[in-house]
Order: C-alpha cells, then sequence, then structure tokens
C-alpha cells in the first residue's frame, strides 16, 4: 500500500510503534532467555548479583542431574503417554460425533446438540469433586486409564469440527452414497481427509491442553511413577522439595525439558493455533 | 444437482405428518447418526452430566473423604455455613480484588500493543510469535521461572527497579504485593492472546471510516474514541466476559507460587475449594462452594449470551 514515500511524520510513527514493540518483546523473551541460560549455571553462580542474564559458563550437567536424581524421563513418558492417547481419543471421538451432528438426520438430534453446547457453561470445578469421586470409585486412580479417559472427549471440539464439515459440498456425500459407501465410510474417506486443518487445530490444542495441565494429574496420581511433567515441575518447586530454593539451575532445566515440546508444537503448529484462537474467539 | 440428494436419502421435512416412531423406524437409513454421537454421549453423560448432578446432590450432604460412609443428607445446612463462613468470603474478595485488577490491567496492555501491531509494519508476524510464547507456556514453569524473577534479593525486577532509582520490593512476600504480583504474571502471560482477539476486532473495522472522520477534519485521538473504539464494543464486551470468569477459575499460579498465602492475602476461591475438597476432605461443603462459584460464573455467561442475542452474532449458544 506504500506506494508513495512516508512523511516524516509518519516515520516517526513507524520508528515508535517499533520501540515499543520491540520493548513488548522483550519483557515477552527475557524471562524465557533467563530459564535457558539459568539452566547452564551452577547453583552458586545463579544467585549473581547483579543478576547474570547471559551466563559466563555453560554447564550441561543440571540436565544430567535432573535424569538421574529425579525420574524425569519417567515423567517424560508419562505425559507423552497421556497426551498421545488423550489427543487420538478426542479426534476420534468428537470427530464422529461431529459428523452425526453436522451429516446426518435424526430424531433428537438438535436437541441432543443444544445439550452438548449448553454444558460448556459449567465450569469444571463444580464438576471436580463428583467426577474424582466417580474415578475413585471406578479404582482408577493413579492409572493411566483415570488420566486420560475422563479427557478424551470434548464439546469445543466437536463444535469445532461440526463446523468444518458443515463447509464439505453436499454432493460428496450424496455422490457417494449412490456409489453404495456407508456412512462410516464416507466419514472415514470423505471427511476426515477433506477437513485435515481442522483437525490438526483440535489436535493442537488438545495437545497444549493435556500437556501442560495441572489440577487433573494432581488429583489422579498418587506416587512419583504415575506423576507427569507439569506435576513433577510443580513438586520440584513444593515446600517440601529440596532444590525450592537452594538450586534454581536445576529448576530451570527442569522448565526447559517441560516447555520444550509445546514451543516446538507452537512454532511448527502456529497457523492452526492462530486459526483455533480466532474460532473460539469474537465471532464464535 | 439438486436431485441427486433424493435418490437414497431422503430430507426429514417429508416425513412430518408420521409419528415419532413411524419416522423412526422410516426408510431413512441416517438412524446410524445415533450411532456416530454415542460414544461423545456417553463420555458426556458419564462425565459431566452424572457429575453434575451428584454434585449438587453433594452439596447437600456432610461427604468426608473419597468414601461415602457416613454421608448424611444435611439439606441446606452447609449453605448457611456458608453464609457465614469469613475465609470463603476472604477467598471471593480476593477473587474480585485479582479480577479487578487482572481485567481491565490486561485488556488495556493488549489494546495498546494492537493499536500498534494494527499499524501495518513490517514483521508483524515475528512479534506476534514471541509474544504468543506466554501464552502457550505451562503454568507450572511459567511461575517458577517467575519466583526467581521476583526475587527480593538476587530478581531482576528488583535489580531494574534499583537501577531505577525506585525501592525494592518484598514482591511474594508481603500480603499487600502478593496479589498484585499474581496479577503482573497473569497479565504478562495472556496479553498476547488478548492482543490476538483485539487485532481481529480493528481490522474488521472499514479504513473508509477513519480517512472519513480525518476528511472531516477529526485528529487521532477523536478518531479513536469516537470510531475506533465504539466499534471494538463487542471485542471489548467478550474480552470483559471472558476475561472475569478465566478470573473467577484462576488456579495454577497460586498453588505454585503462593500457595493461597502469605496470610491468605492470595486466596482465591477455586484455590479455596481446592484445599476444601482435597486436603481438608471436606467435599460436601466444598462441593456447595463450588455451586456458589458457578452461579457468579452463570450470570457473567448469561450476560454474554444476552449481549449475543442483543447483537443478533451468530454464537455458540
Amino acid at each position: 500500500m506504500n506506494s508513495r514515500k512516508d512523511t516524516p511524520l509518519q516515520i516517526i510513527t513507524k520508528i515508535l510503534g517499533y520501540l515499543v514493540l520491540i520493548l513488548v518483546a522483550l519483557t515477552m523473551v527475557i524471562p524465557f532467555i533467563w530459564m535457558v541460560t539459568t539452566s547452564l549455571k551452577q547453583p552458586n553462580s545463579a544467585f549473581a548479583y547483579p543478576p547474570q542474564l547471559l551466563p559466563t559458563e555453560i554447564d550441561f550437567r543440571n540436565y544430567e542431574m535432573l535424569f538421574t536424581l529425579v525420574p524425569f524421563g519417567r515423567y517424560f513418558i508419562n505425559t507423552l503417554i497421556v497426551t498421545a492417547l488423550t489427543v487420538v481419543g478426542q479426534l476420534i471421538i468428537t470427530s464422529l460425533a461431529a459428523y452425526g451432528f453436522a451429516r446426518l438426520h435424526f430424531i433428537g438430534r438438535d436437541t441432543l446438540f443444544v445439550i452438548f453446547l449448553a454444558t460448556m457453561m459449567v465450569p469444571y470445578q463444580v464438576t471436580l469433586i463428583p467426577l474424582f469421586l466417580i474415578v475413585f470409585g471406578l479404582g482408577w486412580i493413579n492409572t493411566y486409564t483415570g488420566l486420560i479417559v475422563p479427557a478424551i472427549s470434548s464439546v469445543f471440539g466437536i463444535f469445532l469440527l461440526r463446523q468444518a464439515f458443515m463447509g464439505v459440498p453436499r454432493d460428496y456425500q450424496e455422490a457417494a452414497r449412490i456409489d453404495g459407501a456407508s456412512e462410516f465410510r464416507i466419514y472415514w474417506r470423505i471427511f476426515l481427509p477433506l477437513n485435515g486443518p481442522a483437525l490438526a487445530t483440535l489436535a493442537v490444542f488438545a495437545f497444549m491442553g493435556t500437556w501442560t495441565d495441572l489440577l487433573w494429574p494432581l488429583l489422579i496420581a498418587r506416587t512419583p511413577e504415575m506423576r507427569t511433567l507439569e506435576l513433577g515441575l510443580a513438586y520440584f518447586n513444593s515446600s517440601t522439595s529440596a532444590f525450592r530454593q537452594t538450586n534454581w539451575p536445576l529448576m530451570m532445566a527442569a522448565s526447559v525439558i517441560v516447555m520444550l515440546p509445546v514451543l516446538l508444537v507452537y512454532i511448527f503448529a502456529q497457523r492452526y493455533f492462530v486459526r483455533g484462537i480466532s474460532l473460539s474467539g469474537v465471532k464464535g | 444437482m439438486e436431485y441427486s440428494g433424493n435418490i437414497t436419502a431422503t430430507p426429514p421435512h417429508q416425513f412430518k405428518e408420521k409419528n415419532l416412531w413411524q419416522r423412526f423406524w422410516s426408510r431413512s437409513n441416517e438412524k446410524v447418526g445415533y450411532l456416530f454421537i454415542l460414544p461423545a454421549f456417553t463420555h458426556l453423560l458419564i462425565f459431566l452430566l452424572i457429575p453434575l448432578i451428584f454434585s449438587l446432590y453433594l452439596s447437600f450432604t456432610n461427604w468426608r473423604g473419597p468414601n461415602p460412609q457416613n454421608a448424611l443428607f444435611i439439606g441446606l445446612e452447609n449453605y448457611q455455613f456458608l453464609l457465614g463462613d469469613r475465609r470463603f468470603w476472604d477467598a471471593m474478595r480476593n477473587t474480585a480484588y485479582y479480577t479487578l485488577l487482572y481485567v481491565p490491567g490486561s485488556m488495556i496492555v493488549s489494546l495498546l500493543i494492537a493499536l500498534v501491531m494494527n499499524q501495518k509494519l513490517k514483521g508483524i508476524y515475528l512479534f506476534r510469535t514471541l509474544f504468543f510464547m506466554p501464552v502457550i507456556s505451562s503454568w507450572v514453569a511459567v511461575s517458577i521461572i517467575w519466583i526467581t524473577l521476583l526475587d527480593p534479593q538476587v530478581g531482576i525486577l528488583n535489580y531494574v527497579l534499583q537501577e531505577l532509582g525506585l525501592p525494592s520490593v518484598n514482591w511474594l512476600g508481603d500480603p499487600s504485593t502478593a496479589m498484585i504480583a499474581i496479577v503482573i504474571i497473569a497479565i504478562w502471560k495472556s496479553v498476547g492472546f488478548q492482543m490476538v482477539i483485539w487485532l481481529a476486532g480493528l481490522q474488521g473495522i472499514p479504513v473508509e471510516l477513519h480517512e472519513a472522520a480525518q476528511i472531516d477534519g477529526a485528529n487521532r485521538r477523536q478518531s479513536f474514541f469516537r470510531i475506533t473504539l465504539p466499534l471494538l464494543a463487542p471485542t471489548t464486551f467478550f474480552l470483559a466476559i471472558t476475561g472475569v470468569i478465566g478470573s473467577f477459575q484462576v488456579f495454577s499460579p497460586i498453588y505454585v507460587i503462593t500457595g493461597g498465602g502469605p496470610r491468605g492475602s492470595t486466596d482465591v476461591v477455586v484455590y479455596h475449594i481446592y484445599t476444601r475438597a482435597f486436603e481438608a476432605y471436606d467435599m460436601g461443603y466444598a462441593a456447595s462452594q463450588a455451586w456458589v462459584l458457578f452461579a457468579v460464573i452463570f450470570a457473567a455467561t448469561l450476560i454474554q449470551v444476552w449481549y449475543r442475542r442483543h447483537q443478533g452474532e451468530g454464537s455458540l449458544f
């Protein structure tokens, strides 16, 4: 749009704009830089004053200690198992329901859909205690089942995929029916492949939500072997932990390990993430 | 293509004269739809609808611990006790304080950033990516980083304050500043998200309006307060209501950073319910507290639903 030259005033405005953005960017990024550089320090130099943002030494021993002193490898595997199964479960269950709601006519469909949507208004705190009691009654405390099954469906996901499925032209469905395809086959062979971006958006959201969940694992995981990364990190920092006040570098190394997969997914799947934000946002 | 649909699948409106039973067993094979939603519905039933009713029942009992032994139906006793429970209302007041600081604070900061971002500068995507890093990060990791940044002796924040000639603050150790510290962290973590929502709202405003205003002699300030802000009303409303709802549900940073302290100054309502239910195991009473919280959040949600209807927007509900 800038075929004409900027006036001096516009140039000054632009420079000011960049200054503001750079200042904000520094505020956003410095805590992360601090995390990474501190994770490479030795315990004593972490408490240096004035604080050293850039490390004078680079020492990966903290990362080694994480996996020897604390079962961080185990936490990582637990988180991987829980997250992967939750994401896959959500993709299957919500896409099936979304196809039913979007493209099949049956009695009571719209009423059922309204019931689903209405439950989105219920804050999770209200159902948390009975949910815990039910999971307890089922004998799922301290199990993967208890961590995964309550989270393998999502009304938000159904809503998101239903919107996407409704955008697929009717002709595709009708043509496949004429060819004798079953509804399941139409769902599996036409609707899923055509809606890759929407499925990816849901997968990214489910991944982020599960990977960084604290409260549910806090209630379900009773022994260290069942902890997720997020929970392990929280215990690391708890008042009973020997590291809370004394070993910042180790805690920062743990934070890096927890955060890295999420940051990687975010960087590679950014467009799906932003799409999801705008879907959940103003225009609903 | 209009006709192709009627060969195998008959639209439902042609059955109108038949009764429910006949419609159910009619020629349409789309009853298979029930099978498609069965897994999701079963899940909803077991993990949401039943817990919801169970939760209401719990709130009328003195259920303690995970096992139902000795759980007695005590009617409204929990709710009566709750009315006079100072610790609960302190937690509510703390939550309200958090909300009053966080919602306007985060909205103003993110709007200012969005206004700068909307200037068609180059490299916006890089900035957006950076601003979004806190949004996607885990609350626990972020909390731990901030504990070290806010350290009263060697923390970076106090170092910066001292360099600027300001007194250093015992952020998390002082009951009068602990909540402010939590709000600062929460704003830092969420402005990227709110900024994206503002930006979407800003980009929906036709450029012609501002150009017309400029021709009519309006300055930038007038143009902002008379055109931009009124047209952003739906966005403002959305962010305010979702901000309030989110504020009443804040848990992770409190759990990790302060544990409700010092001296109860950051004991917010969800953390309070958590300690009641899962540390004191007073589950019946905690359930009644959760229903009071639900009432507050539900009121905010209803206002939002009403507003969306009022605006005639396509919406979730």
